[in-house]
């Protein structure tokens, strides 16, 4: 099996009914106060969704160090600017629709601009919010972030992950946006599964031939592992890459994986259009040309659904996976 | 911290000084606002040469007070005040809106010592303001030592008491009671498009403040002894924020410019600069320079 021993994935990593199923946001609340309980300074501001975003258990264990906002993001953001000036560590929660979808100019000029220590935290990311509908999910908000000076993009895989960003964050001076989602999804990586900011691991690494690398990012990337599982049985050499660090992006990853594939397919819950995806495009069509498939949103609203039926009906399930590696892998020159 | 004549005369003559280089520093500029920075020149005297508690040679002093200048737009009257207090040399204020000044034509935090905050965008300066007072209250409770009272004050425009924000910060800071926050704004009924009251009618202003948990004053920001006393007043109220109505005249010193909205922002033509600077030079005709 070519799961990469490296990233100290679960054992059973595509034995889909086998794995613990959490969502991402548990790992948020659980970083949070793993955060705060070795630094004073870290606090915490929500905008009337402490249990939905994981923010509650903070509250609870540290009601000194935290602060309901009310259904007023923007404030949230710059209140949030103001507390980072005289020293303080915020993160901000609320839905990614609305933090950072609402407030986009209060994070670019209070916050990054001002280059402060602020972290967004936008739970609900992608359609596999579900029946919540469009209005609740955001596709659009690495798109919104990415460029924004100073601010750093994640989007963590699993729970796990979520927790280690949520963590690490805390130990670097800057804004920072981390999506997360609602929905459980498997956990697939453990706690020994190694995270650096800007680092992309291997997650599944075919030692022969390599014929496509799949380059994925959030829940998702689970998909683009059975996916290739599936190839690698079609006698399909795939790497898969885990690029939870959007920005900033692993450069030399990336490109050594299209330098020896030759072709990539891009896997996130998100518009093709300035998501992750995108990044990678912006690397490779700089240093190391190659084809390359987008898997994500396709210039569309999400709607109402249970969230697997979502995945699938947006195009991002394991199915369209396969077929974008196909394609892709025709399209070499 | 109260007034006597001689300070009183000290402060107006450096007003007319930070008045008339501030539009000297515009009028070299190209470009920039005036009204705002004129009326605004008493209150920004007030607050760099007697209330706050800085040092202009070390402006990160921890146990500063916090002058959040929300709009931004007003910076060049703040330069001139930061110049006059010692911030950095007279001579800069040249520099203003040229490439790779200090003196950005909005005020930036990282171009600037002794500047909080990067503003331009209305309605955002209260929130910060709220978001400082939030978290020197949080360290004041964990720590006895620190110094008592350090002061946030956000000096806001009538114009951007039209968005929304303002009011989220207004709310906020009324349920914490964050009774160490002053707001400050310039009343001066003009807004770009034309009078505030015909653009989106702000009044009843105080009243709204009020429904909001706030303690409001009304002063004429002209007047020196009512600005302090204002302030010194808004120190003894505890359990609520403070918001002080400065009202003023727009373009206030040149009398062409004086209640007239086209002079929010606007170039001067050449008859126009002298004519301005030569009102402020002789306080309109009062004093006679020795140039004349």
């Amino acid at each position: 099996m070519p799961i990469s021993k490296e990233a100290k994935l679960v054992k059973d990593v595509l034995d889909l009914k086998s794995l613990e199923q959490k969502p991402t946001r548990d790992g948020y609340g659980l970083g949070l106060v793993q955060a705060a309980d070795e630094n004073p300074n870290v606090v915490a501001l929500c905008a009337d969704l402490i249990e939905s975003t994981r923010t509650e258990s903070f509250a609870k264990k540290y009601p000194d160090r935290f602060v309901e906002m009310g259904v007023a993001e923007q404030n949230m953001a710059s209140v949030a600017a103001g507390l980072s000036a005289v020293g303080k560590i915020p993160y901000i929660t609320s839905y990614a629709m609305f933090s950072p979808g609402r407030n986009w100019e209060q994070l670019r000029t209070t916050v990054c601009y001002n280059n402060r220590n602020v972290k967004i935290i936008g739970s609900h990311a992608g359609v596999s919010v579900g029946p919540d509908g469009a209005t609740h999910q955001a596709i659009e908000d690495i798109a919104i972030t990415r460029p924004i000076a100073n601010m750093k993009v994640f989007a963590p895989c699993d729970v796990w992950e979520g927790q280690k960003v949520a963590y690490e964050i805390s130990k670097i001076d800057g804004p920072c946006y981390v999506r997360y989602a609602r929905e459980k999804t498997p956990v697939f990586t453990t706690e020994n599964t190694p995270f650096e900011i800007g680092k992309a691991q291997v997650f599944f690494e075919e030692k022969g031939r390599l014929d496509v690398a799949i380059i994925a990012c959030g829940p998702l990337l689970h998909n683009a592992l059975l996916a290739a599982g599936e190839l690698e049985k079609e006698g399909f050499g795939v790497r898969v890459l885990n690029s939870v660090s959007i920005k900033p992006i692993d450069e030399q990853a990336i490109i050594e994986a299209a330098a020896g594939a030759g072709a990539v397919v891009t896997v996130e819950e998100h518009q093709i259009a300035g998501g992750m995806g995108s990044a990678v495009a912006e690397v490779l069509a700089k240093n190391h040309p190659v084809p390359i498939e987008f898997v994500g949103v396709q210039n569309r609203f999400g709607e109402s659904g249970s969230p697997n039926e979502l995945v699938e009906h947006f195009g991002m399930g394991v199915i369209s996976i396969k077929e974008a590696v196909r394609k892709v892998t025709n399209r070499k020159y | 911290m109260s007034l006597h004549e001689e300070k009183i005369k000290y402060l107006e003559e450096m007003a007319a000084r930070i008045r008339y280089d501030t539009i000297e520093s515009v009028i070299n500029a190209g470009s920039g606002h005036i009204a705002g920075p004129l009326d605004m020149a008493d209150i920004f005297t007030a607050m760099y040469f007697h209330i706050l508690r800085h040092d202009p040679k070390n402006p990160d002093l921890p146990e500063r007070d916090r002058l959040i200048l929300s709009n931004g737009h007003i910076c060049p009257v703040q330069y001139a005040a930061m110049a006059h207090a010692g911030y950095f040399p007279v001579e800069e204020l040249k520099t203003l809106r040229k490439f790779g000044t200090r003196l950005q034509g909005h005020p930036h935090r990282s171009a600037l010592p002794g500047i909080e905050t990067t503003s331009g965008p209305l309605g955002s300066g209260l929130s910060q303001a709220v978001g400082m007072a939030i978290g020197l209250k949080m360290d004041a409770a964990k720590n006895q030592a620190l110094p008592a009272g350090r002061q946030v004050y956000c000096l806001m425009s009538d114009g951007e008491q039209e968005c929304g924000q303002t009011w989220e910060a207004a709310m906020l800071a009324g349920k914490l009671k964050l009774d160490n926050l002053t707001g400050i704004i310039d009343r001066n009924n003009i807004q770009i498009d034309g009078m505030t009251e015909d653009i989106m009618p702000l009044e009843p202003l105080k009243a709204k403040y009020e429904a909001f948990n706030w303690h409001v004053l009304e002063i004429n920001g002209h007047d020196f002894h009512e600005i302090v006393n204002a302030v010194e007043t808004a120190h003894a109220i505890y359990e609520k924020p403070v918001v002080i109505i400065a009202h003023t005249i727009a373009g206030k010193g040149v009398d062409f410019m004086e209640f007239q909205y086209p002079w929010h922002s606007k170039a001067f033509k050449p008859e126009e600069a002298k004519e301005a600077l030569s009102q402020l030079r002789t306080l309109q005709g009062k004093i006679k320079s020795e140039h004349e």
